[in-house]
């Protein structure tokens, strides 16, 4: 099944919305900036990195790849290194 | 437009909603069994939840013209303690036959672990014996793909399970090509912040077509909405997707995959030749 709408039709509807995200976002790390404490050693951070590289590349497959850079990769010799 | 929701946890919500969702259009549902957000002292508890899942639950809905149908099992979060799991599985065959009760489910992992993952194989081959039909919850966030993975090859030891007759639910970008190019179908729930957006599941469909897709509200204790799938009617709406294309997965669909449970006795609204056209 097709997208049905145009491209421009679509980035119209999308693009304050788009926009509104891209500001919170921007809003939540300078938050973090101006907070005491330190994320050095937390592995989420580099999660956030990576996701955010995977946001200006130019492949189609965005979210999927998002979702597994938030994800445990897939080990298929589970079943041995599970117990 | 008619919809059914093929996962929702009624018990949890109250009788008001039932009167919202048959006011926007939800014809059925079917509920799956599931933790109840405290972990059960006895399997004498789990009986009289599926009596509440069997007798109750089916009684509400009526009162709104709804038709309930469940599911029956241990969940993957209790599965944890295997003994206790052991006990609640005696008691799963007395429920298959009562009117309404669709299958096993909602089995699964939750944190991917060996005791989980035990009592899924037990409940799986208890359902491939008594050919019943299966709905399985994935896990949530970082453990989803690996759990989605783990229950997938899980699956493949039971060679003769018709793929056709399981459901693998929440879905997302990064599970549901997996589960459904192995013929299974597959489940998107709306969820507020830990799953899917209306918008996200309309680009599934657009990306894989609507066929063995289902879209679920799974309302529950949590912070959940259980009139999702209405969302998701909308979205497919103003991306220009035609009223057949969106009955097809919000009502047909549903109807194709539980026609196969022997309990399911539907009763379709009347619908003029002309009015949902
Ligand atoms: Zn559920």
């Amino acid at each position: 099944m097709p997208t049905l709408a145009t491209r421009p039709e679509l980035f119209d509807r999308e693009f304050l919305a788009l926009r509104a995200k891209i500001l919170e976002i921007a809003a939540t790390l300078d938050r973090l900036d101006r907070s005491p404490g330190s994320l050095a050693g937390d592995p989420r951070v580099e999660q956030i990195r990576e996701a955010f590289a995977v946001l200006t590349s130019h492949d189609s497959d965005r979210a999927e790849r998002v979702q597994l850079v938030f994800s445990r990769p897939y080990d298929p010799n589970w079943k041995n290194n599970l117990a | 437009m008619y919809y059914f929701d093929p996962h929702i946890h009624m018990v949890s919500r109250v009788t008001d909603d039932y009167e919202t969702l048959a006011k926007m259009g939800c014809v059925g549902m079917s509920e799956p069994a599931f933790w109840a957000g405290f972990d059960r002292g006895s399997p004498e508890g789990f009986r009289d939840y599926f009596r509440q899942l069997t007798e109750f639950e089916p009684k509400r809905a009526a009162w709104y013209h709804l038709q309930h149908f469940t599911w029956i099992c241990i969940n993957a979060k209790e599965a944890e303690n295997v003994s206790l799991s052991r006990e609640v599985i005696k008691l799963i065959p007395e429920f298959l036959d009562k009117p309404g009760v669709l299958g096993i489910g909602e089995i699964g992992l939750n944190k991917n672990t060996p005791n989980e993952s035990t009592i899924f194989m037990e409940q799986v081959e208890l359902a491939d014996r008594l050919d019943e039909q299966i709905l399985i919850h994935t896990p949530h966030l970082e453990d989803k793909y690996m759990g989605t993975r783990m229950i997938l090859d899980m699956l493949d030891d039971f060679a003769d399970l018709d793929h056709g007759r399981v459901l693998v639910d929440h879905v997302e970008e990064h599970t549901v090509r997996h589960v459904l190019e192995r013929g299974y179908w597959a489940g998107m729930t709306l969820y507020p912040v830990s799953k899917c957006t209306p918008e996200r599941a309309v680009d599934m469909v657009e990306h894989y077509g609507p066929e063995r897709l289902l879209v679920n509200s799974a309302g529950d204790w949590g912070p959940s909405k259980p009139t999702a799938v209405p969302d998701f009617i909308l979205a497919m709406r103003r991306r220009g997707h035609s009223e057949a294309e969106i009955r097809r997965v919000v009502y047909e669909n549903p109807l194709e995959f539980f026609s196969q449970s022997r309990n399911f006795e539907f009763r379709p609204p009347e619908v003029p030749a002309e009015a949902d056209k």
